[in-house]
């Protein structure tokens, strides 16, 4: 390994190592950043929820967008899978539903950076378990 | 770099590995090997996260799900499920012990909401053996900082700012003994880092060695570099194998990186350490014992001044600071004093580690800002007390220290306020005690261990402690008076008066602490010959209650020493002078005839 011989070495070090320990960096504060759930059940995998998924961290982190990306299990829309939950802070969860690559980044570009409501948005009428006091 | 969607913390510190969690992680990677999905998940050994209640832990992130008690046998479930469909274990999470719920995640534990981490920032958070992991979370960043833009003096005065006290005991401001130190010159100075952690229940100072061994190599350095030493030791206990093995790995890592060695990131400094084993005596927790046992002397204190800041290791200025103290450092650089500054109480900055241990449900390390109450500590992170029986006492300091009880419950903990409550801070260790435990015999626990740790130099500590035991000994057998409870009090104080260092100055604390405030307890050994917790043994009563006897015999039979007599299906008695009090005959009745008092 090298060695570090400058305070410029040190950053440098640091900003290519901080990359591998973002995720449980995310995972102080994950009430401040976009939390997106993929519902990674049996039938969100069979129609590509992995996919998905990968598509949504390799976006979020090209964009520096301060969001984590989670998964869950089954949450009973297996008509639209597969579905993804988004919650900005300060906003109610919003679920989407048929949710490929292409429309995962179009999620990530039009609502969680410009905040604009695409089509696919599923209806949701129930309550978390968390919040129920 | 693969990216990574999850990674599964698996504890690595002492206590979860004596429960296996080094199979854990192998299983985990084979599983995840199995299903491919090696790219997925990534298996991260760390230090301690503190629940040591509940250990072996395995915690998931970026979700948190925190898993406890996990058996070996669980990982592949935990894979299947959780990393594989995303379908949390229940059956592992943690319950809430009130509301019997699982909690989902960490962020929703009692335990952890009352915290603080500062020193132990990185517990439970990087792999101890991977100095990459400490860089990326601003590691050797202060030490940077510093160079970069500070003169020693500079330095210094930061963290004199910051109003950061020694987390060893003493509480003594450790900017103040730096710029001592700075001030003496000489040709050659050191840093000692005192890993020597003595008290009976506390790991603190292991658990951070462990978790975090590099944030304690970056202080020692910036200490150095303050100072003006280029020699740093860190005198180790050699009863903690894994800490010293994380400790040279991380020292090997920083040699590697030319972050020890000669000319420390181009600014012409030079810094090494090297490791000093200690044998495990008490007594060199104290600096000038520390400093012999170092120079291959009897571990025997002596009288200061001079200071080691003047007259140290090898005679030279040296600079002594507690594993957590360093771990302090760091972080104070990288956020500033000020930050530091206004957290804790008016004299005592920042937080405090404490060990939670004894009768407690939530046993385990936890880190909280100083001025919090001992409630807010037992009850609400600590859970409260094992079994729902009822708080009695918490010994706060160890040996040295003494008790606090419920009268003490809301005062906020700082340095000050527990001298004042007549225990110490100490270096943190908490050993929580219920209506079980007798406060006479937990005194005489801990002279046991003074008496055993004593040096012997001084005739005080050697003589006065081993005559306060026998005291205490036979208070617990029966056979103390009222003039024993007088005479403990005044050779306790003539103890801590004469003795030469602080072993024997607060080594009778318990005694005195006990006396002040469960006087009642000590009276009723000496007088009605009775042990309110029933936990002497010498002073349980047995005796059968006639109405609920039937004359079965059956404790008759049981009595090794032939002390119950009486007809058959007639009440029988206990003769008192022949009973050894071993409780036979109580676990042999079926009538519940056998009253213990």
């Amino acid at each position: 390994m090298n060695k570090i011989k400058s305070l410029d070495d040190l950053r440098k070090m640091k900003q290519s190592l901080e990359h591998g320990m973002n995720i449980r960096e995310k995972s102080n504060s994950p009430e401040s950043l976009v939390q997106i759930r993929v519902a990674m059940a049996t039938c969100g995998i069979a129609a590509g929820a992995r996919t998905v998924m990968n598509t949504l961290i390799e976006k979020i982190e090209k964009e520096k967008i301060p969001a984590v990306v989670t998964q869950g299990g089954c949450m009973g829309y297996c008509y639209a899978e597969p579905t993804i939950e988004v919650k900005v802070p300060g906003k109610d969860p919003v679920v989407f539903g048929n949710v490929d690559s292409k429309v995962a980044i179009e999620i990530v570009d039009k609502y969680i950076v410009n905040g604009e409501l695409i089509d696919g948005v599923i209806p949701t009428n129930y309550q978390t378990i968390n919040e129920q006091k | 770099m693969a990216q990574y969607k999850m990674h599964l913390l698996v504890c690595g510190g002492t206590g979860c590995r004596a429960s296996q969690s080094e199979e854990i992680i192998k299983n985990l990677n084979t599983e995840i090997k199995n299903l491919g999905l090696e790219n997925d998940a990534q298996v991260v050994t760390t230090g301690c996260f503190g629940f040591c209640e509940k250990g072996p832990i395995v915690k998931i992130v970026p979700d948190n799900t925190f898993y406890t008690q996990v058996k070996p046998e669980d990982c592949e479930e935990i894979v299947r499920e959780h990393i594989l469909k995303g379908r949390k274990v229940t059956r592992l999470l943690y319950e809430d012990p009130e509301t019997h719920k699982h909690v989902e995640d960490s962020k929703h534990m009692g335990f952890y909401q009352k915290q603080l981490r500062i020193a132990l920032r990185n517990c439970g958070f990087i792999d101890p053996e991977n100095i990459d992991e400490y860089i990326a979370r601003d590691g050797y960043a202060a030490i940077a900082k510093i160079f970069e833009s500070m003169t020693p003096q500079q330095a210094i005065d930061e963290i004199k700012k910051s109003g950061l006290r020694g987390r060893g005991g003493g509480g003594f401001p450790t900017g103040l003994k730096w710029e001592i130190a700075s001030k003496n010159s000489a040709d050659q100075k050191y840093v000692v880092c005192n890993a020597d952690e003595g008290d009976p229940g506390a790991f603190m100072d292991r658990s951070i060695l462990e978790g975090d061994p590099h944030s304690v190599i970056e202080a020692m350095a910036i200490c150095g570099y303050c100072i003006g030493a280029t020699k740093g030791l860190v005198y180790i206990r050699a009863e903690y194998p894994l800490a010293i093995k994380r400790l040279q790995t991380a020292i090997k890592q920083a040699r590697e990186y030319g972050l020890l060695g000669n000319d420390i990131m181009g600014s012409g400094f030079d810094f090494d350490i090297e490791l000093k084993y200690g044998a495990g005596a008490f007594v060199c927790g104290e600096e000038t014992s520390l400093i012999h046992s170092m120079e291959g002397l009897r571990g025997e204190p002596t009288v200061k001044p001079p200071f080691p800041a003047e007259k140290g290791y090898k005679g030279k200025p040296t600079n002594v600071n507690n594993v957590e103290t360093f771990a302090n450092v760091p972080v104070i650089y990288l956020k500033g004093a000020d930050w530091y500054n206004k957290i804790g109480t008016e004299k005592s900055k920042g937080t405090k580690v404490f060990a939670l241990a004894g009768k407690i449900n939530n046993v385990g390390l936890i880190e909280v800002p100083m001025g919090i109450t001992l409630r807010e500590v037992i009850f609400e992170i600590g859970g409260g007390i094992k079994n729902g029986k009822k708080f009695k006492a918490v010994q706060t300091g160890g040996p040295s220290g003494g008790c606090l009880t419920e009268k003490h419950l809301d005062t906020p903990i700082d340095f000050d306020n527990l001298i004042a409550s007549g225990s110490m801070m100490g270096s943190g260790g908490m050993i929580v005690m219920d209506e079980d435990d007798c406060m006479v015999a937990m005194a005489k626990f801990y002279l046991e261990f003074t008496v055993e740790e004593s040096c012997g130099k001084c005739a005080p500590c050697r003589v006065g402690n081993k005559r306060l035991h026998e005291i205490l000994e036979k208070i617990c057998a029966g056979k103390g008076t009222e003039d024993d409870l007088e005479y403990l009090e005044n050779l306790s104080k003539v103890i801590k008066d004469t003795s030469l260092c602080g072993l024997g100055q607060t080594s009778p604390n318990p005694v005195l602490s006990t006396l002040e405030n469960f006087y009642d307890e000590y009276l009723s050994h000496v007088k009605e010959r009775r042990c309110i917790a029933g936990s002497c043994k010498a002073l349980k009563l047995y005796t059968i209650i006639s109405d609920k006897c039937t004359g079965c015999t059956a404790c008759t039979r049981a009595c090794p020493v032939g002390a119950i007599t009486g007809e058959k299906r007639q009440p029988h008695v206990i003769d008192a002078d022949k009973c050894i009090r071993c409780g036979a005959c109580y676990d042999k009745c079926k009538f519940t005839a056998i009253h213990v008092q």
